[in-house]
């Protein structure tokens, strides 16, 4: 035993402890520091010691978005106001779990930046690019053009700048061109065909014939698709589908084919102005007044907001579309909201102000629960993320694809509406359980964490 | 064939609109001699008196919205309303037609002070310096109209009585689903007006015939005496008028903004050189040639063989006028050859 010892060629009970004790210490060193691992990295815009922090709201002040906007950014301002303890908090007292308190994020005072995105990818990418080189934005939000969502998504996974994204309705946003840094609360165009196709059914029947208008660029595609989908899955029959030029103005060109085509739908894959002036054109051109194949002729717009309603009056009346939430729905979350909206700007918050306001919370939230602006963390976070009480009922932030479910509204021009803002009544609140999908069917990589 | 007449009225109807601001850029440029950039912002700002009128008359006082319980809002009433009751409504429901009145002596206090004040210094300049100054003339006031009215469209309806459609397809024998917007055949009906009266003052009045005269030979107009530079004066504030009146009737059919002026301008430019330099008959036929020519392009048989044809048939076709006939339909000798 002895020469053994001197040897040293055995372990010894002393050794073997020190060994375990050794490497125990070693093991559980990384768990001391896991927490705080990208404390020890830098990234881009790391605020550090700073006592605030910045973000930009890059959206549509000129173009044909610009209605949408504009009320984004009275959203967005709010949002800050909430974050910083300021007002009454609005969704901050309903959104569970919720880890704000009102303090800024992570302790450091919410300020802003804003942007124009003029509704043209090529001026929201610069805009963007301002942001986050000059501004030193942590995270950036806005639309309102699934064009601009995507260019300016691409752009946040090159930079490493987190990007929330406002209004954006295109299938692709979260498909094909889905990011590991951009994350859409808004609802999409496969989603809208979904929740309209029963209702379509049941108030039009299965036998029509549809003409489609299409916006010419990622979102009219893809919701003419999902539209066009539903339809003939009905039994309905496609007449013709036309692509016209975003911001086109005079659509009567577009509309004098549809007199003739023996359609007895007119499906206008139309947002914004575009929306309003093509729908008063057609109601112009009489086609309201048709009556085609026996038929009462229809107009249906897929993507409805109350600010488009607004500004086609009395033609939205009776129209069917669907929309993401509307200031009208009861539930605890959207009345906080409405209220604190309706206080600070005297009108009810459009669905564009509501995706940009919760998006805002949820990215803070997501800071706060992380405990670090660190994105790769935070993005973790935000993915499979599930919340309630920001209106729609339960949502969930699905991590495949960065696609938020949760409930659709299917929408109609109000006859008689009770109040100025009474402009869409809410014909079904279709769950969300007849919305999803699987998030392979529109491809896609969402790309590194790290970049 | 229901199609093809609608298309038509399509045609006519935007080629009306480019007519009538071609036709002030031809007497402008027949007259003084200058290549008027900033002829397509004197048509916003015709759009815009319609806008400014419309607002004039909607000034309103906030009435609480007793219906919206759980916040503060409010609704606007116009005074208008408020002091006259319907009449006041059928005022402001007519605020387009009453806007026209309005917008004569505007525009032409603008056209006089605009050539009394600052084109006249560019006479004997070249036409490239003409050019120049004229088209940053018009990025300025396409700016002040920005900063004063934002960068977003703004709607001027049409009276509610002519905001439907006309059943024309049964009036003149063709299918009942033929039916046209009434606010566009009234603005068809409008410009040619507008245009026969232009040409009517030019060729039946002796003003006209003196600036007709003015046109051909100034200096010996001159030497009989006649003040031809202040006539000219007076057809570049006509000129202002007609494309002013132009976008005034223009803004129910499509809401301006500050751009307007410069959408329409190009495709003005295109239709005088396709009608001809200084040729007032060739601005006006290439105006509605033109207008038709886009609007059928904009068919989908035809969009089905040529896909985006809608987009370039004005310039596609300009180049082959100009291959052909390089003055234009019908220009004339030793316009702009210098």
């Amino acid at each position: 035993m002895s020469t053994d010892k001197k040897n040293g060629s055995s372990c010894s009970r002393r050794t073997v402890l020190k060994s375990g004790a050794a490497l125990g210490a070693a093991s559980a060193m990384p768990m001391f520091y896991t927490r705080d691992a990208w404390a020890a990295k830098d990234f881009r815009n790391n605020p550090g010691n700073a006592s605030s922090v910045t973000i930009g709201f890059n959206v549509p002040q000129s173009g044909a978005y610009a209605d949408e906007g504009a009320d984004e950014l009275r959203a967005f301002k709010l949002a800050v106001k909430h974050l910083n303890g300021e007002g009454d908090g609005g969704m901050m007292q309903t959104m569970k779990p919720m880890n704000l308190t009102g303090n800024g994020i992570l302790g450091k005072k919410v300020e802003f930046v804003t942007g124009d995105t003029q509704t043209k990818s090529d001026a929201a990418r610069a805009s963007a690019k301002r942001m986050i080189e000059k501004d030193r934005v942590i995270m950036f939000s806005g639309g309102s053009s699934s064009g601009v969502a995507v260019a300016v998504q691409g752009l946040a996974q090159e930079m490493g700048v987190i990007f929330m994204a406002g209004l954006t309705h295109s299938n692709d946003t979260t498909g094909k061109d889905k990011r590991r840094y951009g994350f859409r609360h808004f609802f999409n165009a496969y989603m809208s065909g979904a929740a309209l196709g029963p209702v379509l059914e049941s108030e039009y029947g299965t036998n029509r014939r549809a003409y489609h208008l299409t916006a010419d660029y990622t979102w009219g595609w893809t919701q003419e698709e999902s539209i066009k989908n539903t339809t003939e899955a009905l039994g309905w029959e496609t007449a013709k589908t036309v692509r016209t030029p975003v911001g086109a103005g005079d659509f009567s060109q577009y509309i004098t084919p549809v007199l003739n085509s023996g359609a007895d739908v007119l499906i206008l894959n139309h947002y914004g102005k575009d929306m309003i002036n093509s729908l008063t054109q057609a109601i112009q051109f009489g086609l309201r007044d048709k009556n085609v194949n026996g038929k009462d002729f229809q107009i249906i717009v897929p993507l409805f907001s109350r600010l488009m309603a607004q500004g086609a009056g009395e033609n939205i009346k009776g129209i069917l579309g669907t929309t993401n939430w509307n200031w009208a729905l009861q539930d605890a979350g959207s009345q906080a909201f409405v209220k604190a909206f309706g206080q600070e700007y005297g009108f009810p918050p459009s669905q564009a102000a509501h995706t940009c306001y919760v998006q805002t919370l949820l990215y803070a939230n997501a800071c706060e629960m992380a405990g670090t602006f660190y994105p790769p963390e935070v993005i973790k976070q935000l993915e499979g993320f599930k919340f309630d009480g920001m209106g729609n009922g339960p949502t969930e932030y699905r991590a495949e694809d960065h696609q938020c479910f949760k409930d659709v509204l299917v929408v109609k021009g109000n006859q008689n509406p009770s109040s100025q803002f009474d402009l869409l009544e809410i014909v079904q609140e279709v769950p969300r359980a007849q919305v999803e999908y699987d998030a392979k069917i529109f491809g896609g990589e969402l790309g590194p964490y790290e970049v | 064939m229901d199609t093809i007449f609608l298309q038509v009225l399509n045609g006519l109807d935007k080629g009306g609109a480019y007519a009538l601001i071609a036709l002030g850029l031809t007497l402008v440029f027949g007259t003084l001699g200058v290549v008027n950039f900033a002829h397509g912002a004197i048509f916003m700002l015709g759009a815009f008196c319609a806008v400014s009128f419309n607002q004039l008359l909607t000034m309103s006082k906030k009435v609480k919205d007793e219906s919206i319980t759980f916040f503060e809002a409010f609704k606007e009433q116009p005074y208008l309303e408020i002091w006259f009751g319907d009449t006041g409504t059928m005022i402001i429901d007519y605020s387009v037609p009453i806007s026209l009145v309005l917008a004569v002596p505007v525009m032409l206090v603008i056209g006089l002070v605009m050539e009394r004040g600052l084109i006249r210094h560019f006479y004997k300049r070249s036409h490239a310096e003409q050019i120049l100054f004229t088209f940053g003339m018009a990025i300025v006031l396409q700016e002040i109209i920005k900063s004063i009215f934002g960068a977003n469209p703004i709607p001027a309806p049409a009276p509610d009585i002519v905001s439907g459609s006309a059943a024309i397809g049964a009036a003149i024998g063709l299918g009942d689903s033929v039916v046209y917007p009434w606010w566009r055949l009234i603005y068809l009906a409008f410009a040619a007006i507008v245009i026969g009266a232009v040409f009517a003052f030019l060729k039946l009045t002796t003003f006209g015939m003196v600036v007709r005269a003015g046109i051909h030979d100034k200096e010996t107009v001159g030497l009989l005496g006649i003040n031809i530079e202040r006539r000219f004066t007076i057809i570049f504030g006509l000129a202002a008028v007609v494309s002013g009146l132009a976008g005034v009737m223009y803004a129910p059919i499509l809401p301006p903004d500050y751009h307007l002026g410069m959408d329409f301008l190009v495709l003005s430019f295109v239709v005088v050189v396709v009608g001809g330099m200084g040729s007032l008959e060739g601005a006006v036929a290439a105006g509605f040639l033109l207008g038709i020519l886009q609007s059928f392009a904009s068919m989908n048989e035809i969009k089905s063989i040529l896909p985006g044809i809608d987009q370039i048939i004005i310039y596609l076709v300009a180049v082959v006028i100009l291959l052909v006939r390089p003055r234009g339909l019908m220009g004339k000798k030793g316009v702009m050859e210098d």
